[in-house]
């Protein structure tokens, strides 16, 4: 039974991703001049060289990172959107230990690094603190948490960064000792996919395998029973935002140093409002991340190629997006047929199960 | 049957999200200004029947006929518009509105944009007096006694124009004194033409009340049968496939030592009423000491303090000679208190996470189930494997998902995640509500057991049956305060524990005063 609800939760996912990009092939349809083109640019355009695939890759590295930190939060059904913010933050902590220290190679990205993660995780632990002081919804507060990180991280790059000399608003160079080094030629993935991977098989053994994650999942299902179990939710609610922002700050991290020479971003980089597509397709499960992560990767490459190389606008790709989140969001999307199968089951089972059942009772 | 019919249900099947039948293939007639009795265990589908003919719950197959002419309820307000209403065994009231704004919810009298109050309050005086059921109009629910909330639920109904009332278990949370009340009101309302639809389990009230009686059992119908042609034992005997034994069996309580002593306790509820009002008792080991009174007597906030859930205000609380008055919940559970919750869905366990997850609650991080990092994996299947041998609990795997277990089961879980942590003070609070036979009995003779063993057990139960059947002693609880003490439960009859769980009858003080063993 759990099994088929378990491939039922597959097929029904699998099917708004097919209806998402049904409605996309009609838009093409209907924008370009040469849909024919136009769409196989978007679904074959990421795999026509090394060099683009390359390019998947390397924005599925951020968005496993985000992916990862919310569906952290998300198990504790703590709705913290801080992760862009703590990916912007951290991703600046980095840039400033990597401009003004001077530290030996390996040992430089490993420090800015760890900075950056610390400073995401003071970052998203402020909403989590607010909530669980005053009960201010962490939703909201880490929502306007983003601009105050964004907006106060570029006060930090116009006034302590900045090279005046660069022409445009961007930071000094980083110290080559800081840079992380690219580990596939002829494309920017650099040593950050390592980090990644690893990321992915100890967020999987923690939210399964520790007494920690094991916490987090339990508030997540029913906090009032986990606090009738003697937990102290407070803590849950406090660690899992430290924990993602954490993990947020250190993907901004290794994204500017293993991709970046300066810190250039002007806006918000959108990688961790992504991160909730990813983490939402992935079910809040570690392990499912990647998999998501590549998948809004290769639909964003598409799109930037197609619309590099025919007449369909990039933006469209939003369309597609929207309509999956909202058909996977929605719960009672084929909840009919989910019941039927439920029903179909009970009434199967029914006939043989009824019977030793009632045996069963009258015996005791 | 002879008469003719009002309404028919034919061949209803209902299957419940989390895949039980509850119903199965069910037919079901009622003929106009009888009472018609449906009985059945807890579980039995009685209810699930009544909610689909109210338009609560779809059924997947089934047909119903009202004067003959199918009808489709596929909502509520569907059901009130064919002249069906329910009152249900939770009040759908608002606690914080009069009498009068509750009786005109939806179908307000208004006087241009405003609420017509004064109007209002009229409709339900002239109302209650028409029908025998007088309710003071002007006074906030919330501070009605229950009887009294049942009595405005049933004008409800009538005011939205109801001919078909259907009463889910509508005695179970009243007196004795109470339920004569409302079968004479009953009476009236059969004899003004209306036709009722009593739920119930309980085989005298049957017998008092009803024309005739439908019996289910397991989500089946055993038959309809008149009234005054059966007698108790023959519809007991299809209720439950055999006959129904209703003592527990257990053997004369040998109490020793004190576990627990409450002194002087004060709780506030969350309106800032004093729920609890300076109660002291103690319980002993190896007895089981049942809390009976009408729900809303301080018996949850009671609960809440012993076990950490809830706030407490003065007094003392002791376990073992150890004070766990305002402790954490972790605290007092390793003081030896384990708590079946009164609500297992909010409480006792997480829905969507597996058996095994659930019976680990309280005790994931001792050492026989952690490493300093990961968990014993083994360890933990091994427990989990165990208990639900143990508690009989059935389900696919130890990975199944809670929520997908029936209610029986369900709470088989939570007693063997509570039970099993060696106890010194086990908290009861309707450990057997809502659930079948079988789970009933299972649990009722675990609590025995646990108590031969030297448990001491605080049982407190909405059931009447079952706080009398199971508890060595009795301590009643009326607004907050000890009314009576009663060392040998077996030697109170129900009408008497009545008289003491209105506030009818009160010990005196010295009575009382014996249930604090030093």
């Amino acid at each position: 039974m759990t099994r088929q609800q378990r491939l039922f939760e597959v097929v029904r996912t699998g099917l708004a991703i097919l209806i998402a990009l049904v409605i996309a092939l009609v838009i093409i349809l209907v924008v370009s001049n040469d849909p024919g083109d136009a769409l196989s640019k978007f679904l074959l355009g990421p795999l026509d060289s090394f060099r683009h695939f390359g390019n998947v890759i390397e924005l599925m590295i951020p968005l496993t990172f985000t992916g990862i930190a919310i569906s952290v939060m998300f198990s504790a059904a703590q709705f913290n959107l801080g992760a862009e913010g703590g990916f912007f933050i951290g991703a600046i902590a980095a840039s400033f230990v990597a401009i003004n220290f001077s530290l030996p190679p390996v040992i430089h990205p490993i420090v800015a690094v760890l900075f950056g993660g610390l400073v995401g995780s003071l970052f998203c632990g402020i909403p989590a603190a607010l909530k669980v002081r005053w009960g201010a919804s962490e939703l909201v507060s880490s929502l306007m948490f983003n601009y105050i990180a964004f907006f106060f991280g570029l006060y930090l790059i116009n006034y302590f960064l900045r090279d005046v000399n660069a022409g445009a608003m961007v930071s000094y160079q980083f110290k080559s000792s800081a840079l992380i080094a690219t580990m596939i030629p002829k494309t920017r993935i650099s040593f950050s996919l390592v980090v990644a991977i690893a990321l992915v098989i100890a967020a999987g053994a923690f939210m399964a395998r520790t007494r920690w994650g094991y916490r987090i999942r339990l508030i997540g299902a029913n906090a009032q029973f986990a606090r009738y179990s003697g937990i102290n939710t407070n803590h849950v609610v406090l660690y899992s935002q430290i924990i993602g922002g954490f993990i947020a700050g250190v993907g901004g991290s290794l994204e500017v140093l293993g991709m970046y020479t300066r810190f250039t971003w002007q806006t918000l980089p959108g990688y961790g409002w992504d991160g909730v597509i990813v983490a939402i397709l992935a079910r809040n499960n570690p392990i499912f991340v990647p998999i998501a992560a590549f998948f809004l990767a290769y639909l964003r490459i598409g799109a930037d190629i197609m619309s590099r190389y025919s007449d369909v606008p990039n933006e469209f790709v939003a369309l597609i997006q929207g309509t999956i989140i909202i058909l996977i969001a929605a719960s009672s999307f084929l909840a009919k047929y989910r019941h039927r199968l439920v029903f179909k089951e009970a009434t199967q089972k029914a006939s043989p199960a009824a019977s030793p059942e009632a045996a069963q009772g009258a015996k005791q | 049957m002879g008469m003719e019919e009002l309404l028919r249900m034919e061949g209803i099947t209902k299957v419940y999200p989390n895949g039980i039948v509850a119903n199965k293939n069910v037919d079901f007639s009622v003929s106009p200004g009888e009472i018609h009795g449906l009985v059945g265990e807890n579980g039995a589908g009685k209810s699930t029947l009544m909610k689909i003919l109210f338009g609560l719950e779809k059924a997947e197959q089934g047909r119903i006929t009202l004067s003959g002419k199918e009808i489709r309820v596929d909502s509520p307000y569907a059901a009130i518009v064919h002249g069906i209403g329910m009152v249900h065994q939770h009040f759908m009231l608002v606690p914080s509105l009069t009498a009068a704004e509750n009786l005109v919810m939806g179908l307000e009298p208004r006087k241009g944009i405003y609420l017509d109050l004064a109007g209002a309050i009229q409709t339900t005086e002239e109302l209650g007096k028409k029908y025998g059921l007088e309710v003071d109009p002007r006074v906030a629910v919330r501070d009605l006694p229950v009887g009294i909330k049942q009595r405005l639920e049933i004008l409800k109904a009538l005011f939205r124009g109801a001919r078909i009332l259907i009463l889910d278990e509508p005695t179970a949370v009243l007196t004795p004194q109470e339920t004569e009340e409302l079968f004479v009101q009953l009476k009236l309302l059969r004899q003004a033409g209306n036709t009722i639809v009593f739920i119930s389990h309980k085989l005298n009230e049957i017998k008092a009340l009803c024309d005739r009686v439908t019996i289910m059992r397991n989500g089946s119908v055993q038959g309809t049968f008149e009234v005054s042609g059966v007698n108790e034992q023959d519809i007991s005997r299809l209720m439950v496939g055999r006959d129904v034994i209703l003592e527990v069996q257990k053997t004369p309580a040998r109490p020793t030592e004190t576990v627990l002593a409450v002194r002087e306790l004060v709780v506030f509820n969350r309106f800032r009423k004093r729920a609890v009002d300076g109660i002291s008792f103690s319980v002993r080991r190896g007895e089981i000491v049942g809390i009976a009174g009408v729900e809303g007597n301080g018996q949850g906030e009671l609960v809440e303090a012993i076990t950490g859930l809830g706030i407490y205000a003065s007094g003392t609380i002791a376990v073992g000679g150890k004070s766990v008055a305002g402790m954490t919940i972790k605290a007092i559970r390793q003081a030896g208190v384990c708590h079946v919750p009164e609500d297992r869905m909010t409480h006792g366990c997480a829905a969507t996470l597996g058996i095994e997850s659930n019976l680990m609650s309280y005790n994931h991080d001792m050492p026989e189930f952690t490493g300093p990092v990961f968990f014993k994996r083994k360890a933990i299947r091994a427990n989990a494997q165990q208990l639900i041998e143990e508690y009989t609990v059935k389900c696919s795997s130890p990975t199944q998902e809670v929520g997908m277990l029936s209610g029986g089961n369900i709470q088989k879980v939570v007693v063997a995640r509570e039970f099993s942590s060696d106890p010194s003070l086990i908290v009861a609070d309707q450990p057997t509500r809502g659930i079948d036979v079988g789970a009933t009995e299972f649990i009722r003779a675990r609590l025995v057991e646990l108590r031969d063993a030297g448990a001491a057990v605080l049982l407190v139960s909405a059931d009447l049956n079952e706080v009398m059947e199971l508890s060595d002693s009795l301590i009643v609880m009326y607004g907050g305060k000890v009314v009576a003490y009663i060392p040998d439960a077996k030697s109170v009859s129900e009408e008497e524990l009545g008289l003491y769980m209105l506030g009818l009858r009160k010990q005196s003080p010295e009575e009382i005063g014996r249930v604090i063993h030093d």
